[in-house]
């Protein structure tokens, strides 16, 4: 087994960056963060393609769906033998979301993630609903109040604009 | 009727479903192909140097069998909370239990294969979906704390959010471990047991201040569920062992942080524990050595009935 061309890696990478989260199609999953890694190696059979991602959160239900996108449209690039892998370390930050991922998600009415806040020692208790420095997508006010920590997908809290009245989506901080 | 002609997949215009017939499409992925995969793939599952593979498959039963019988439990109120956003948020936490136990009950297939129920030969069911849906009340290892009935909303929250500060405590000293796979998981169970976490406690204080009805609720609340709350802390030989080999937590040891936490939120909310004696074991055998309550077998039975009538189907 040998190192193959470039050429043959750059374009597994191509691919594999244009696949789309399944919940939030206007995300790619590199845009996501998730898609960590794209290796080409050739052998006797021809390239082989291994794919690593990482999980935003550990019930995503999307993972299948993750891996069968990557090796269907890998696939009709005409890589014939697909391997995706998963990474578990480090686990998935939102920090990791690109900025690229972060216009697309307010142009599509969802709010940005804040920066993952740190702490030293025992993870902090907080009984006041999180300060985020929020954004309401429609009207671009920045007074929100939070509805709820856990909105329609594991990733998102729910927000309603106190300004506009808007509810909209905010990709939690993890 | 012309329409309702076109409409027939046997047409030669076909019909909108036809894409779900055709795993080969765009569309096909939605309905096939999003099988059950090894959610372990790729990830290195060698058994640290000098650690006994068995015993580490209990210790991820124990973990994971907090995780997905509390995550059971809490799916009993998919369309029954008291509003859509709690509806929305139980089933979240739920969603997050699961999938933490996925990968423990994976880990644990994966160190001890003879964990594993037998099937009959050819069964397409993972290793880990064989373990959640084909093992006996007894080899389930989960403490007794989880396996209790939902109650009302104010017992929920109380039993989630005792059952939060002890996880987070735990998965916060896991993330350290010599294996890998459980330093993983553990690291990213930090991240969500802490929303968990947060979620109870508001709630917790919002109860226990908000009306003289909601107050008497969570104050029966907290009586119903403290008998459980000190097996929490009661160290079995193997979560003993595995701590002593640098792979696991002594529960015992995160005794002092939980309270901390708990009498923080306690005093916040104005209530007292509750001087209600622990609920005893068997002869000293208790949830981690399979000794249930009669809840688990209800539980049990509802969750593996139809993965038991099918143990070859492809869902």
């Amino acid at each position: 087994m040998t190192s193959t061309t470039t050429t043959s890696e750059e374009l597994a990478r191509e691919v594999a960056a244009r696949v789309t989260d399944p919940e939030m199609p206007m995300l790619t999953l590199a845009d996501l963060g998730v898609l960590r890694d794209v290796r080409v190696e050739d052998d006797a059979e021809g390239d082989r393609v291994t794919v690593w991602i990482t999980p935003t959160y550990s019930g995503c239900p999307a993972m299948a769906t993750m891996r069968d996108d990557l090796v269907h449209d890998l696939r009709q690039a005409g890589f014939a033998d697909v391997v995706v892998r998963v990474r578990l370390q480090p686990a998935w930050s939102s920090d990791w979301v690109s900025e690229r991922g972060r216009q697309a998600l307010a142009v599509h009415g969802l709010s940005a993630p804040g920066p993952v806040p740190r702490h030293e020692g025992p993870v902090p208790l907080s009984l006041l609903p999180t300060r985020r420095a929020v954004t309401c997508p429609r009207c671009g006010s920045a007074d929100g109040e939070l509805t709820s920590e856990f909105g329609p997908t594991a990733c998102t809290a729910l927000y309603r604009c106190t300004a506009c009245l808007e509810p909209y989506l905010h990709m939690k901080e993890i | 009727m012309a329409d309702l002609h076109d409409a027939n997949p046997a047409h030669e215009q076909g019909s909108v479903y036809d894409g779900l017939l055709d795993p080969g499409t765009v569309d096909g992925h939605w309905a096939f192909g999003t099988s059950f995969e090894d959610p372990l793939a790729g990830v290195d599952t060698t058994v640290p140097e000098g650690v006994d593979a068995g015993e580490l498959a209990s210790y991820c039963l124990m973990l994971g069998d907090d995780a997905l019988v509390l995550s059971q439990r809490l799916t009993e109120w998919c369309s029954n909370a008291p509003d859509l956003e709690e509806d929305i948020a139980v089933a979240n936490i739920a969603l997050d239990l699961l999938g933490q136990a996925r990968l423990l009950l994976a880990r644990a297939a994966a160190a001890d294969e003879s964990v594993v129920p037998a099937l009959p030969d050819g069964s397409p069911v993972p290793p880990e979906d064989a373990l959640a849906y084909f093992r006996d009340e007894p080899a389930f290892r989960n403490v007794r704390l989880v396996e209790a009935p939902n109650g009302d909303f104010a017992l929920t929250i109380t039993r989630l959010f005792l059952f939060a500060c002890w996880r987070l405590a735990l998965l916060g000293r896991l993330a350290t471990s010599s294996d890998q796979v459980l330093a993983a998981v553990a690291a990213k169970g930090v991240k969500e047991v802490t929303y968990h976490r947060d979620y109870a406690a508001r709630w917790l204080v919002t109860l226990a201040q908000g009306t003289e009805e909601s107050r008497r609720r969570t104050e029966a609340a907290l009586a119903t569920v403290w008998p459980a709350v000190g097996e929490l802390f009661a160290t079995h030989d193997v979560e003993e062992r595995m701590a002593a080999a640098g792979v696991g937590v002594d529960p015992a040891s995160v005794h002092e942080e939980v309270d901390e936490v708990v009498d923080h939120v306690f005093a916040t909310a104005g209530i007292e524990r509750p001087g209600v004696p622990a609920m005893s074991g068997v002869r000293g055998r208790a949830g981690r050595d399979g000794l249930h309550t009669e809840a688990l077998g209800h539980l049990l039975a509802e969750m593996q009935s139809v993965a038991r009538a099918h143990p070859m189907g492809v869902w």
